[in-house]
């Protein structure tokens, strides 16, 4: 490698850094710049998706065979639990965070952050909040064994597992509305010179409407956990969520699926913000509709807030609010196909080149689509009724959240890395790393679809024996998918050392301003003078030729 | 580097207010949530709530109104401050800041009095159940002090009463050292009529938490 100058970023930025590696490590862990924050956030959250797959892996173990097998009944009734949680709270949302934190200030031309001490400040809240969800395992009584979801009242009676677990989610919950208020405020206060509002990138307007549902639904969930606190610590004073004492178990729920229902969105939409910055670029075309996509992802985060008793169908709430509920549902279906239909218009025609961002994009749609379709199957009432809490849902969330959310996190990450690192990864291993995934994403959760038809309920320990080959197949598959991330992990981490270096322009068809900044960047991302849009107007057969239509064509 | 400046397209704004506006809003929803469940299990069928001025006695009703109104008249006094900041009258402004501050700190006196005689004298059962020692009889404990002590009105309004005013009392104690950094910042000479916005920026969070307490006030106190 070269001089320390064309490492940007990641270079030590003061002389005693150069020497010691100690004073390296603290340059990162006490730095305001955007994009080392983000990195950060990317590992943490990759640490956290190692132990979650971890958990989730030891789950397929017990599950392989019918019967008990590694593990007590009350070990196995935690892992689900503490799977969801570490995935959704500590994998997901910190990482969209860590890879927005470092694309957003470029894309709209930014030097940083608008709050770049409470950017940190945010991040670090996040180790500790982990440390206690997973130091739950270590008191008396272990982790608690309610689910993700916590309702009362298996929360209330739960041991003091419980009460780590709610505050590390209380904890999180703040990390991510600070960073929230600090993208919201970048975006609307720091875009450079002549981008407007809808001149942003597609990626840009997602973080907006994510930010948006995180302020409005994240809150409501702090105050649910708060009152759960509140029972659980003082029995003798507070029955919110306790019928004896003239409570209410529900309202626990609609508080939780307030936020919870908004989370998916949050989980999803910088995916699709990602999904809309690849396919252009692989596709060499402008993103079809451009308007109509930052609408629709405004009018999917409005309509998220108006859905979340479809979680509720089978608590015995009116038939009318079901109904009501079951066809606001239904309407999502519409801003999200026109997403889906505006990436294949995009691609359509367009002179398509498959790497690996491009293949995870493409598998991305057709997975994804799977989910959602699920989905609407779900959303119908009668039909939730036989399937609520069976296998069908568990297949239903991760054909949403691994073939939706990660696979466009690597989509993203493969994407973003030769400007993050300004080296190229291996493009073969790239390519296995994505195979592999989405082979075994099926074989692991396709086949659960018919075993929630069939009946075997989701978080047991233990199934009837006609479930067992089905199991077999998903867990031999689950291994497999496992295993395969690995790859991706030694790809990107070998590159940084070995890869070819990268120019500015990586892809030679990125439009963003990103693609104008130095890979890596510098540390205030723009050097010398701040940038101004200006944007590309590219249409296929002209490549790199910038097209001039006049008013006249 | 730690203050990152508006780029040319903001909104005209400084990133700070932008910020204090977006937090203002997630706080906001933190409040709806406490309402929305106060809401369900007041106007829930048979919910036997109780009507708050009977429980709290006029009197109460007339000591709290005072405090709403010590609590409104802090907010005046925190838009002189940031008027004569802007003027430079910095005097004058670290007075009226002053001001500001003694009238959070009797609204939580006010509160903390309330609160104790609530505690003590309304609804014995508080203090008299140890609910450390056994959690899960603690509802049956309490239903046995009731019975001998009275003070009965509904479990859940004591409850409710608390976790509105007790979170709105703690935005109140967090508003007042927030104030009474601007009173340092105004006496040590770093806030002066340019950077008076920090001043607006307090003022922000400050009149978010008096307007939260008018709604408090009326759910929990008027209807
Ligand atoms: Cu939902």
């Amino acid at each position: 490698m070269s001089t320390t100058q064309a490492k940007g970023f990641l270079s030590p930025s003061t002389e005693k850094a150069e020497e010691s590696f100690l004073w390296y490590l603290k340059e990162w862990f006490c730095t305001t710049d955007a994009k080392r924050i983000g990195i950060m956030y990317m590992a943490f959250g990759v640490l956290m998706g190692i132990i979650g797959g971890a958990l989730s892996m030891l789950i397929r173990i017990e599950l392989m065979q019918a019967g008990p097998d590694i593990m007590s009944d009350t070990f196995y009734a935690t892992l689900p639990g503490m799977h969801a949680t570490l995935m959704i709270f500590f994998f997901i949302i910190p990482i969209f965070t860590g890879v927005a934190n470092f694309v957003v200030p470029l894309q709209i031309g930014a030097p940083d952050m608008a709050f770049p001490k409470l950017n940190l400040a945010g991040f670090w809240i996040l180790p500790p909040a982990g440390f206690m969800v997973l130091s739950a395992y270590l008191v008396p009584g272990g982790a608690p064994g309610f689910g993700w979801t916590g309702y009362p009242p298996l929360s209330v009676q739960a041991s003091m597992g419980a009460d780590l677990w709610i505050a590390g989610i209380i904890l999180v919950g703040t990390s991510s509305t600070m960073a929230a208020v600090n993208f919201l405020s970048t975006v609307f206060n720091m875009r450079c010179k002549n981008m407007t509002l809808f001149q942003m990138s597609l990626f840009t307007w997602s973080l907006v409407v994510t930010s948006f549902l995180i302020l409005a639904s994240t809150p409501v969930l702090t105050s649910a956990l708060m009152m759960l606190e509140l029972q659980r610590t003082f029995p003798a004073a507070f029955h919110f969520f306790d019928p004896a004492g003239g409570g209410d178990p529900i309202l626990y729920q609609h508080l939780f699926w307030f936020y919870s229902h908004p989370a998916v969105y949050i989980m999803i939409l910088p995916g699709f913000g990602l999904i809309s910055e690849v396919i252009p670029t692989f596709s060499r075309k402008p993103i079809f509709g451009y308007p109509v996509m930052a609408w629709s992802m405004i009018a999917i985060a409005v309509l998220g807030f108006v859905v979340w008793a479809h979680h509720m169908f089978t608590t015995g709430i009116a038939v009318e609010v079901r109904m009501a509920f079951m066809v606001l549902t239904m309407l999502i279906a519409v801003p999200t196909g026109i997403k889906i239909f505006s990436w294949l218009a995009t691609m359509w025609g367009g002179s398509l080149e498959f790497k690996t961002p491009m293949l995870f994009a493409l598998g991305f749609i057709a997975m994804f689509t799977i989910g959602g379709l699920s989905g609407v199957v779900l959303a119908s009432v009668p039909v939730d009724i036989q399937l609520h809490d069976t296998y069908y849902v568990v297949a239903h969330i991760h054909y949403v959240l691994v073939a939706g959310s990660v696979m466009t996190i690597w989509s993203g990450i493969y994407y973003w890395y030769p400007k993050m690192t300004g080296t190229m990864y291996n493009e073969f291993w790239g390519k296995v790393h994505f195979w592999l995934t989405t082979i075994f994403i099926n074989v692991t959760f396709f086949i659960q679809h018919y075993l929630g038809l069939q009946g075997m309920p989701r978080r047991y320990y233990d199934y009837a024996p006609q479930f067992e080959w089905a199991n077999t197949i998903s867990s031999v598959g689950s291994f497999i998918l496992f295993a395969a991330q690995f790859i991706a992990l030694v790809n990107l981490i070998v590159s940084i050392k070995t890869g070819d270096e990268v120019d500015k322009n990586v892809w030679g068809d990125g439009t963003q301003l990103e693609w104008a900044a130095k890979s890596p960047p510098a540390h205030h991302n723009f050097e010398g003078d701040m940038p101004v849009w200006e944007p590309v107007d590219r249409s296929h057969g002209h490549d790199d030729e910038q097209a001039q239509p006049s008013p006249a064509e | 580097m730690a203050d990152v400046e508006p780029g040319p397209e903001s909104l005209g704004v400084s990133n700070g207010k932008i910020g204090m506006w977006t937090f203002l809003v997630m706080d906001a929803m933190t409040f709806a949530g406490f309402l929305a469940g106060y809401a369900r299990l007041r106007w829930s069928p048979e919910s036997g709530w109780p009507n708050p001025i009977e429980t709290f006695g006029t009197l109460g009703i007339q000591v709290t109104a005072a405090n709403t109104f010590i609590l409104i008249c802090s907010s005046v006094s925190m838009v002189h401050a940031l008027a004569e900041a802007m003027n430079d009258n910095l005097e004058r402004a670290r007075t009226w800041m002053l001001v500001t501050i003694v009238g959070g700190l009797i609204f939580l006196g006010v509160q903390g009095f309330e609160w104790t005689h609530l505690i003590l004298d309304k609804w014995p059962y508080l203090m008299e159940v140890n609910w450390v020692a056994d959690p899960s009889g603690a509802l049956q404990a309490a239903m046995q002090s009731i019975e001998q002590h009275g003070g009965y009105d509904n479990l859940n309004f004591a409850a409710t009463f608390f976790n509105l005013t007790g979170f709105h009392g703690a935005h109140v104690a967090v508003g007042v050292m927030y104030n009474f950094v601007m009173y340092l910042g105004l006496r040590n000479g770093k806030i002066t009529g340019e950077n008076a916005e920090l001043i607006e920026i307090a003022g922000l969070y400050w009149h978010f938490v008096d307007l939260i307490w008018i709604l408090v006030f009326t759910f929990v106190y008027l209807i």
